[in-house]
């Protein structure tokens, strides 16, 4: 089977500043932590805050460094964050992320068509004409028109931020884009336009995700293959489908079991009912 | 009985036309002293009456007449054309030292951000340091270098206001470093300097720019001071700081308009780029 990106023993330490009482320490955010995913697949990563699930996009996309394991894309190692122009270049139109707050992920100074333009320019030898081009069609590619392109982001709504962030990070063609709880932050309807324009992206371009989400309703929408994470470690993965209809693992059943539903009555209330 | 109070329905108005409604008395006179003063010291030779460094021993120490609106001085000297003509000198030492010390402020101040490590470190303990220098020590230190004139002070003030400068822009900037605008342009593969530039830097600017006409007023004080105990312009030259200066002697003799002029000069224009940065400090806040 071909692979586009590779995750081998995967591990994050942070060291921990002494807090009042406690003594200096590590903290183990991601440990032993290894997947595979597919060319122009799709693959979630889940778990509740603090499982390390961001730290691993985090690392994948570069911005931690791991303190061991390996990073592997088309089986190339990737390479370190710090390197020559050319390099830093190639990093970029390899991986691109999309962050969780559309508020804070775009330049508030900059208009969505400069924001994209910025990046046609740094990397494309391309005349004026065929950058603009290049802009509108990836606007329209998101489902934002010409005036939305020529605004800043604060006259914008989360979701168009959304779709901007999006338009930016496809620019550059990237193998995988990460998408770090890209959908959380926007309301249930906007959430879902988002998603199925993500499912339409990667139909039309071959792009592979890497989906970070702790919610299990979006990860069945979006993903081939889910990995499930607890405390940095990875507790079950395998098909999204199996996964979510059958868990084996414990806390995957737990997360489940958390998902609201009708009928669904949170547990802490449903037992202290019960004993009332 | 019920009152029908009638809601009138108005259109939301603009963000624009909004923050023009909000626009203060306090704020438009900042902004029309400061442009006046601008202009006088760029027309001055239209605006004067009389040639600033004109003596004239027969109407010296005279008090406001319809020929010499705020008098003359020891020398005869019209003191109206000397507080206009004032402005030029009084007007540029500050503009100097704003734009040195802004310039090499932000610079450091976003380099360190940058940076990180050992380098903000250093920066910041250097920082420290340099805010335990009084202004008025280091003019000391500089007229020693130099010797009286503009360059000494100006100089003096670039030093002594640049770690108030970077402070400001340094904690600001170190705000954006980490939002993820910024990560994301890392990702994309844009270069340091481009980041800085192009990213950080528009964004802390409105603060800069607050920071920056604070520091006129500030300055144009503390080199009114620096002339006063004369170790900056000299005589026969005009500038307020100086003025004041020379008009000591007349005070005493009970004809307090040279003093007077210059000082009354000196106050409103301190006051007016205080107000206006304050009022861009404001909105920057609102802003960030």
């Amino acid at each position: 089977m071909s692979e586009l990106l590779g995750l081998e023993n995967l591990r994050k330490v942070f060291p921990v500043r002494a807090a009042a009482g406690e003594p200096a320490g590590e903290l183990v955010a991601v440990d032993d932590v290894s997947f595979t995913l597919p060319p122009g697949g799709s693959l979630a990563v889940v778990g509740e805050s603090g499982s390390g699930k961001t730290t691993v996009a985090r690392m994948v996309a570069g911005l931690e460094t791991p303190t061991s394991g390996r990073i592997t894309l088309d089986g190339e190692p990737r390479e370190a964050a710090r390197a020559g122009r050319g390099a830093r270049k190639a990093r970029a139109r390899q991986i691109q992320m999309v962050f969780q707050d559309p508020y804070t992920s775009l330049d508030a100074k900059q208009t969505i068509e400069a924001a994209i333009e910025e990046l046609l320019r740094a990397h494309f030898d391309w005349d004026a004409d065929r950058r603009r081009e290049r802009v509108a069609q990836l606007l329209a590619q998101v489902g934002l028109d010409k005036r939305q392109g020529g605004a800043r982001p604060r006259a914008l709504s989360g979701g168009q931020r959304q779709r901007a962030a999006i338009a930016r990070a496809l620019a550059l063609e990237p193998r995988l884009l990460i998408l770090d709880e890209a959908v959380a932050a926007l309301d249930v309807s906007v959430q879902a336009q988002i998603i199925n324009l993500l499912a339409d992206l990667r139909a039309e371009t071959g792009v592979a995700y890497l989906f970070i989400s702790h919610d299990l309703g979006v990860v069945r929408q979006i993903s081939d293959d889910c990995v499930v994470m607890h405390r940095g470690r990875v507790v079950e993965a395998g098909r999204t489908t199996t996964v979510l209809d059958d868990p084996q693992d414990p806390y995957t059943r737990r997360l489940l079991s958390a998902v609201p539903r009708p009928g669904w009555v949170p547990r802490r209330r449903a037992t202290s009912g019960a004993s009332a | 009985m019920t009152a029908v109070t009638s809601t009138p329905v108005t259109a939301a108005p603009s963000s624009r036309l909004r923050r023009w409604r909000k626009v203060d008395p306090v704020l438009i006179l900042s902004v029309l002293w400061c442009a006046l003063t601008v202009l006088v010291a760029v027309a001055a030779p239209l605006l004067a009456p009389y040639d600033p460094s004109q003596t004239d021993i027969l109407a010296a120490a005279q008090g406001p007449s319809a020929q010499h609106w705020f008098g003359t001085d020891a020398v005869g000297r019209d003191i109206f054309s000397r507080v206009l003509y004032g402005a030029r000198l009084s007007l540029l030492g500050p503009a100097l030292v704003v734009v040195i010390a802004t310039t090499a402020g932000t610079t450091l101040a976003i380099a360190a951000v940058w940076f990180g490590g050992w380098f903000d470190r250093v920066l910041t303990r250097v920082l420290d340091i340099a805010f335990a220098f009084p202004p008025l020590l280091l003019a000391v230190l500089s007229v020693v270098l130099f010797g009286p004139g503009l360059t000494a002070p100006v100089v003096a003030l670039a030093v002594a206001y640049t770690p108030y400068i970077a402070r400001v822009v340094r904690s600001a900037a170190l705000r954006e470093r980490h939002l993820p605008y910024i990560e994301s342009c890392t990702l994309a593969g844009l270069s340091g300097p481009r980041i800085c530039v192009r990213h950080i830097l528009p964004n802390v600017l409105p603060l800069v720019r607050a920071q920056a006409v604070t520091s006129l007023g500030s300055s144009l004080l503390d080199l009114g001071a620096i002339s006063f105990v004369g170790l900056g312009i000299q005589p026969p030259n005009a500038e307020w700081g100086l003025m004041v200066s020379d008009g000591r002697t007349a005070l005493l003799n009970g004809s307090p308009q040279e003093s007077l002029a210059a000082g009354f000069m000196i106050i409103i224009t301190v006051v007016a780029f205080n107000m206006l940065g304050e009022r861009l400090a404001e909105r920057a806040e609102v802003r960030a």
